[in-house]
């Protein structure tokens, strides 16, 4: 090893690191996953993933019969004549459920961080959070009792 | 490695969001977005702030997008009925976006310079450590925000149950 | 060089599993019919090869050779991007998965994992948040009304039930403390007392229920139902398409059993664990028997999904709805109370008791 060289060792999450006195030393990464490197297998899947869909999608492209005529690429409705197309609004109800599921969400988002330091937070940690759930159920059942939630 | 990353992830985030403007369709638009969300969490893990990286996918990405899909869709986005901006609106448009900038630039030009990475404590942004501060000295904006939470339902719902009730 | 080194057991574990995850989506559309046929007490497929076991693959290759229709109303980019998002997206799950313990091969030892991240159930939800993309561009950008009713009936279903799954998976957090996959499944070693659904039924229980839902499955197939919709969000899809979402709804179906085993079943521990150490088997065989332990789980969940296809009627919507909002989410937080109760108790000391 040259001086300055640092030799990441897999499998054991430790590193090698090489000092000026031509002296190895083997240090251990502080916590399991702390390094963005865990992240490299995720982009290769998703090479792996999106080529494959990609492909797929190419070669069936060119595979097949293709008689194309006017009343088969039509909209499909059933053999009914069909009138306008699908570009028209839809019930406020399904909007109203997309906008209360974006605030729960971030709500859930935040109970990640408070969960995993459950035990190290103790008292304090859970006087906070009783707080914040209580004003989540307020609003829950706000949202509950105006009926914005009641389908027909 | 890491710098050449950067570049490359910045470059792309500015690339797409010009393409969000840029795009003729709205719903290419919203696409556009989803992918600079994505470019903006490659940033997020660049600084190892993996959990916000996620977060950021899972908040953005997965939820406020999905609204606005939503939302582009409730449109009529048939051709002949989009509306014409007219030339006024397009011009408070633009005095209004380079006001924005001007604020923006005059914000940045005096900031101080961030600290040095290596003051930084690298691991701030993984779960554990973050959920301990988050708990511990910032309480206060933590339950000021879900009070914020709770506003926005009820005005989501106020505003909801004032539109006619509509087909489908 | 040293950087692909570093990462060939990753890339070999992703290539491998990325093959047997198709293996298995191809099958369980067998074993899906399989299934049914002996529900409704008939055969099922049974020409093609012994036992009708080279269905599949016919069917795989009737996908790649039908005609390609794209309807001229549609928006063909659009058209063409939404089933390669659900394909996409449902093969990007299972790398954070732990597939089994430590291997040893040619001196090195690595995990049957392709990485363990340290927030990978978060990574799964990130996933699943975005994969609901693939069904509303589908469904919208074929610009016939089923499809866009089926589309946006699936994606408020989709996002309603992932609420109640976070909430559900909070309970466990609460109990384990950790969000990776590797840490979660080892901490569940030393016999069936300690998988977690003992500590969390109930949570495993909305996890179950929304797990179905998130997968489009019945008795939550609103979105695809023929009788109403004719065939929902992909009713204008043909050819590698439209193999292409009902292949993702399969492949979530295998990925959802190996979370739920992972996370609530022990994963790759299986009982007898110690004992078959104790008597001196190399470790690398009792891995190799734990993944397999895993994998029967995951079968065993893949069937339980298709029983409950055959057993139970489908939802009307707002009964879902109804379900997924007025009781789950209140269920899940009552589980979450409790779950913080008898945790205060146990540990009282740190709550300064």
């Amino acid at each position: 090893m040259q001086i300055g060289q640092i030799i990441l060792v897999p499998g054991n999450n430790s590193i090698l690191l090489c000092d000026f006195h031509h002296s190895i030393t083997k240090l251990y990464l502080p916590s399991m996953n702390n390094t963005q490197l865990d992240f490299i297998p995720i982009i290769i899947q998703f090479f792996l993933a999106a080529g494959f869909v990609g492909g797929t999608m190419f070669i069936t492209h060119f595979l097949g019969p293709k008689l194309k005529t006017r009343k088969k690429l039509r909209a499909f409705e059933s053999g009914i004549e069909s009138i306008g197309n699908a570009r028209q609004p839809f019930a406020i109800k399904y909007f109203l459920t997309a906008i209360l599921f974006v605030l729960f969400d971030v709500e859930v988002i935040f109970l990640y961080p408070y969960a995993v330091n459950f035990l190290d937070l103790g008292i304090n940690g859970l006087i906070t959070m009783f707080l914040f759930i209580a004003l989540l159920l307020g609003g829950f059942i706000y949202v509950i009792k105006s009926g914005a939630l009641d389908w027909e | 490695m890491l710098q050449s990353l950067f570049y490359f992830l910045s470059f792309t985030s500015i690339f797409l969001a010009c393409m969000v403007v840029f795009a003729k369709n709205p719903v290419h638009s919203v696409l556009y977005l989803i992918l600079t969300f994505f470019t903006i969490a490659g940033h997020y893990l660049i600084l190892n702030a993996q959990f916000l990286a996620l977060v950021h996918v899972v908040v953005y990405a997965g939820a406020i997008m999905v609204l606005f899909l939503f939302v582009i869709m409730l449109l009529n986005l048939n051709a002949e009925t989009e509306p014409r901006q007219s030339m006024l609106m397009k011009f408070a448009g633009t005095i209004a976006g380079g006001c924005l900038m001007l604020v923006l630039i005059a914000v940045f030009s005096k900031a101080n310079a961030l600290p040095a990475a290596h003051e930084v404590n690298s691991q701030i942004g993984l779960i554990k450590n973050l959920g301990k501060i988050l708990y511990t000295d910032y309480i206060m904006p933590f339950e000021v925000a879900s009070i914020l939470f709770l506003i926005a339902m009820i005005g989501a719902v106020i505003l909801a149950k004032r539109e006619p009730k509509a087909a489908i | 060089m040293d950087l692909l080194l570093n990462f060939l057991p990753a890339i070999i574990i992703i290539v491998v599993m990325f093959g047997i995850t198709m293996i298995a989506a191809l099958y369980s559309t067998y074993g899906e019919r399989k299934v049914a046929a002996y529900l409704q007490d008939r055969h099922g497929p049974n020409r093609a090869g012994p036992g009708g076991l080279l269905q599949p693959l016919a069917d795989g290759v009737k996908m790649f050779l039908k005609e390609e229709i794209i309807p001229v109303a549609s928006n063909k980019f659009l058209f063409i991007l939404g089933p390669s998002i659900a394909m996409t997206c449902a093969l990007m799950t299972g790398v954070v998965l732990p597939w089994g313990d430590k291997f040893t091969l040619f001196g090195r030892t690595f995990n049957l994992q392709a990485t363990d991240l340290n927030i990978g159930v978060l990574y799964v939800f990130a996933v699943v948040s975005v994969s609901v993309y693939g069904i509303m561009i589908g469904g919208w950008a074929s610009n016939n009304k089923w499809s866009l009713m089926g589309a946006i009936r699936a994606s408020s279903q989709i996002i309603s039930y992932e609420l109640s799954m976070g909430l559900s998976i909070i309970a466990l957090l609460m109990v384990t403390g950790t969000l990776s996959f590797r840490e979660i499944v080892l901490q569940q070693h030393g016999g069936i007392l300690h998988w977690n659904f003992i500590a969390q039924p109930l949570g495993f229980l909305i996890f179950l229920i929304c797990a179905f839902a998130e997968c489009n499955r019945a008795p939550f197939d609103l979105a695809e139902c023929e009788t109403e919709l004719v065939g929902g969000y992909h009713t204008e899809y043909s050819s590698m398409k439209l193999g292409f979402f009902l292949f993702a709804e399969y492949i979530n179906m295998f990925i959802s059993s190996a979370v739920m085993s992972a996370l609530f079943f022990g994963g790759f521990n299986f009982p007898g664990m110690d004992f078959l150490a104790e008597k001196g088997l190399d470790a690398n065989w009792i891995t190799l028997i734990g993944t397999a332990g895993y994998f029967l789980k995951i079968i065993f969940f893949i069937f339980f999904f298709m029983w409950v296809r055959w057993t139970i009627p489908r939802f009307r919507y707002d009964q879902l709805m109804n379900l997924g909002w007025k009781s789950l989410i209140p269920i899940a937080l009552l589980n979450l109370a409790i779950t913080a109760a008898v945790m205060v108790i146990r540990h009282s000391n740190n709550f300064g008791f």
